[in-house]
């Protein structure tokens, strides 16, 4: 497993700053179980995820892909009955360690949810509230920071001539657009997507998909998929996940092209699920 | 198969029509329509008395009937002032006092506490809704006066005494533990339930993924509830409060165990006093001629009161609810 | 083509800025934390007081005489308060009886018929003003309808005003429990060609039944303990009243009422006794009403 892996990536997806640099693993999970009360729902879960990547987590409905993105922000930990051992080891610390602030935690680990969740206050609100959390920042810079957060999230130009209005009147793909620019205003280091496209249109998808490929230079990203096409798309890993179990992980064209097993195989030809 | 169990079918429709007739049928569409208009009918029958029956006191004495503060039964002058001025008052406390204590519970159920103690603390919230307001006022008068009395206003009284504004409101002259601050404590602990329960099931209707994203920013759990979920349930938190504004307003026999029932005016919280609603109580079996008229005009005035509040209250939950 | 080397034996190991929580917020939430506690806490503490009250002070003076005797003249010795009971169960018995046929015909009207009608709209707001309405106001109501013009307090004024209380309580819960059975029953039973009428009884009625009869216990808990509305319509009275129930009817609210603010000692000791057994009573009735919707969910 030390062994380094070397990945020929078509221009289309590839990063040529990248070229012939080493890429680090930020986020390494081991032995990861999680339990819903008695029930297992993951088993022993190992896999690496590399720094400024895009990682696509997919499987049937019930695999565990969710649960497993869930336990980054350790955010299950908002229902008592769940829980999870193991290690997740994020820049070489173990997340789920009590001694880790689970709001310190959550702020360099963002997350970005099926639904757009506008939060009720205006449209600059919504993102300099993350942002007030852990800085206390004079107005300008802040101004500043919101406008890059805005931009980043290719919203800046739709909705700044209406930064105090509720961000609950903008359309679903601006909405999870904001959502995604909230975020990422926080200047995290990883950023978790759950399924970010599901509730919305294929435009609105285009738009964001678009936006999670330019992340990339910048954040480690993991995304849960249903749509197999949307994980060929946009990422360079794709991890398949069934019933609770890690079944392969690998580059993502290697997993499409010429998977190792035979289930990730059934699973990708639409055989199942 | 299919043509007997048509004939099946056929023969149980024709059990259905021959038991009820059409004239049942209509008969039942006219007697849910009657009984629905009963209720119409029975707050046109309110307002119709109060008005009426309150008529010759307004006529009497015009708007003056609102603006004076005498009440006497002798020489037959009505006001109504110091009843108006003390049901404000008193439930203008018990909202001080009841609604971040009914928030804290409502925040409580559906934030802090494990779900499986949920039920058994909304039961004991919703029970203290059960108690008749008749207890309330012996446990008022026996029980809390006299604490009250002992322990807040003998001290607070010998602290206060002679500072300029609060040595007048906060300084009880007999402390005797009845009046105006008490009536709104017992109050508070009256509307409650209410408020704490029409919160809870709107912060429960918050969807859980707007809670998780507040939270995965790295919210701490007063700042989700302090700028997303309480906002969210925005204005049916308000209709809450109006409703326990509205109880409060109306409430009779707590009040009258614990308020006092003065008929003067004082500027201290401390004093007794008397509402709308106590006042009708204690004087309305005795009362006759105009002094029954200057009742009845209170209730009209505690009814058009109480009508606003309510009404506010029930467009503010309603709006929420349908969207 | 170019080149990326993936090497999971390096990791990140940038200095991570943790530490960037500021003190006072986690002060602020633990405060909230203690505060929503204790508020809790505050509430079932008053109950509980309430109800070690009642015991403490009523439990003395709980005797058969209790139960048995009549309530006594003023410096009469002993006495008890059954006609008070008997007079309460029966205007309450008489309240419920005459609200539950309009409360739930009413709220059937709601659900069934008028549903988003302007004319159901305006029934469903006004009936939600009524059931927060000051009940003192439903006794001077009725103190002007039945009481002025029948020329005396009577038990069927106290019976109309508690009825009053009592309707849009039932309206409330039967529309609500009507608006939960699925419509998809309404059309199988229209389907067979059912009228109306008894799609209604048949089949919704049937279906939200354990829901409606919880509301029926709750508006009769609700209407027990009520006693501003009996002040100026059943009164009270010291003695058994008549089977007419014309005059004063004597009921437990309105005695309690008048005895625990009296100079005598053994009508306070009654009223105690009254005051606990009416409490219990109506708590006893709304955790059973909520037993049974709870188990009905369950189902």
């Amino acid at each position: 497993m030390s062994s380094t892996i070397a990945v020929n990536t078509s221009s289309a997806i590839g990063n040529a700053a990248a070229a012939d640099t080493t890429v680090p693993v930020r986020i390494a999970v081991k032995n990861l179980n999680f339990y819903y009360g008695d029930f297992r729902s993951l088993k022993d879960i190992s896999i690496d995820f590399y720094d400024r990547q895009v990682t696509a987590l997919i499987g049937p409905s019930g695999c565990g892909k969710s649960t497993l993105l869930r336990t980054f922000n350790r955010i299950y930990s908002l229902y008592p009955e769940q829980r999870a051992d193991g290690q997740i080891l994020l820049d070489g610390q173990n997340v789920l360690s009590p001694s880790v602030d689970v709001n310190e935690l959550r702020a360099r680990v963002g997350m970005v949810f099926q639904k757009p969740t506008p939060f009720p206050m205006s449209i600059y609100d919504n993102i300099a509230f993350g942002i007030r959390l852990y800085e206390k920042l004079p107005k300008s810079e802040l101004d500043g920071r919101v406008e890059e957060a805005l931009r980043k999230a290719a919203l800046w130009d739709e909705v700044k001539d209406k930064l105090r209005q509720s961000g609950m009147g903008l359309s679903g793909g601006q909405q999870q657009r904001l959502c995604i620019a909230r975020t990422i205003a926080q200047r995290p280091e990883v950023i978790l997507l759950d399924e970010p496209t599901s509730a919305l249109d294929p435009i609105s998808t285009g738009k964001i998909e678009e936006l999670i490929e330019q992340l990339r230079s910048e954040f480690t990203i993991v995304i849960v998929t249903h749509n197999m096409q949307q994980a060929a798309r946009i990422s360079q890993f794709t991890a398949f996940m069934y019933l609770g179990e890690l079944i392969e992980f690998g580059p993502t064209t290697k997993m499409f092209m010429n998977p190792s097993k035979k289930q990730t195989q059934d699973y990708i030809t639409g055989r199942f699920g | 198969m299919a043509v007997v169990s048509d004939k099946v079918s056929m023969s149980n429709m024709q059990i259905i029509r021959r038991r009820t007739s059409p004239v049942f049928d209509q008969g039942f569409r006219w007697a849910s329509y009657g009984s629905a208009l009963i209720v119409l009918a029975v707050l046109a029958g309110i307002i119709g008395t109060m008005v009426h029956g309150g008529w010759p006191a307004f006529k009497e004495f015009g708007f003056g009937f609102v603006t004076s503060s005498i009440w006497n039964v002798g020489a037959d002058q009505y006001g109504a002032w110091v009843a108006i001025a003390g049901t404000l008052t008193s439930a203008l406390i018990a909202l001080v006092i009841g609604v971040p204590i009914s928030i804290g519970i409502a925040i409580f159920l559906t934030q802090l506490c494990p779900s499986w103690l949920r039920r058994p603390v909304s039961t004991v919230i919703e029970l203290l809704a059960a108690v008749p307001s008749i207890i309330y006022g012996m446990w008022g008068l026996f029980v809390f006066a006299p604490l009250f009395a002992k322990y807040v206003q003998v001290p607070l009284s010998n602290i206060v005494e002679g500072m300029p504004i609060i040595g007048t409101v906060l300084y009880a002259r007999v402390p005797s533990g009845v009046g105006m601050m008490t009536a709104g404590i017992i109050l508070a602990i009256m509307i409650i339930p209410f408020i704490a329960s029409i919160t809870r099931d709107m912060l429960d209707q918050i969807p859980t993924v707007l809670r998780e994203s507040a939270y995965g920013i790295g919210c701490t759990t007063w700042e989700v509830v302090r700028h997303v979920l309480l906002p969210q349930a925005g204005v049916s938190i308000i209709g809450a409060i109006m409703l326990g504004l509205g109880r409060a307003l109306g409430e009779t026999m707590a009040v009258t165990f614990v308020i006092g029932n003065a008929n003067r005016l004082s500027l201290s919280l401390f004093d007794p006093s008397s509402t709308i609603a106590s006042r009708i109580a204690n004087e309305f079996n005795e009362a006759a001629g105009l002094q029954m008229n200057a009742l009845l005009a209170l209730g009209c005035i505690l009814f058009v009161v109480t009508f606003i509040v309510l009404a506010l209250a029930r467009l503010l939950i309603s709006r929420v609810k349908t969207h | 083509m170019d080149t990326v080397l993936y090497n999971p034996a390096a990791t990140v190991t940038a200095p991570a800025p943790w530490g960037r929580v500021r003190r006072s917020r986690y002060v602020a939430d633990r405060a909230l934390k203690v505060i929503c506690t204790l508020f809790t806490l505050l509430g079932a503490f008053v109950l509980g007081w309430i109800l070690l009250m009642l015991v403490v002070e009523g439990i003395g003076g709980l005797s058969p005489a209790v139960f048995t005797e009549t309530t006594p003249g003023p410096g009469t010795a002993g006495g008890g308060i059954a006609n008070a009971i008997v007079g309460s169960l029966i205007l309450t018995v008489l309240g419920i009886v005459a609200a539950t046929p309009i409360g739930v015909l009413a709220g059937t009207y709601l659900a069934e018929y008028g549903k988003t009608s302007m004319l159901a709209t305006i029934i469903r707001f006004v009936n939600d003003i009524l059931l927060a309405a000051p009940s003192i106001l439903i006794g001077l109501f009725v103190y002007m309808l039945m009481v002025q013009p029948m020329g005396g307090y009577s038990g069927w004024a106290g019976g109309v005003a508690l009825a009053i209380i009592a309707v849009p309580v039932i309206v409330r819960s039967t529309e609500d429990m009507l608006r939960l059975v699925p419509s998809s029953l309404r059309e199988a039973g229209a389907a067979l060609g059912a009228p109306m009428s008894t799609v209604i009884m048949k089949i919704s009625w049937k279906a939200a039944r354990a829901g409606m009869v919880t509301g029926v216990i709750l508006a009769t808990a609700r209407i027990a303990g009520e006693t501003a509305p009996l002040l100026f319509t059943a009164l009270n009275n010291n003695f058994w009243f008549s089977p007419t129930l014309m005059g004063g009817v004597s009921n437990l609210p309105v005695t309690i009422y008048q005895f625990a603010l009296a100079p005598y000692e053994n009508w306070r000791e009654l009223a105690w006794a009254g005051a606990l057994i009416i409490t219990l009573s109506i708590l006893a009735l709304s955790v059973v009403a909520r037993l049974l919707l709870k188990k009905d969910k369950v189902r």
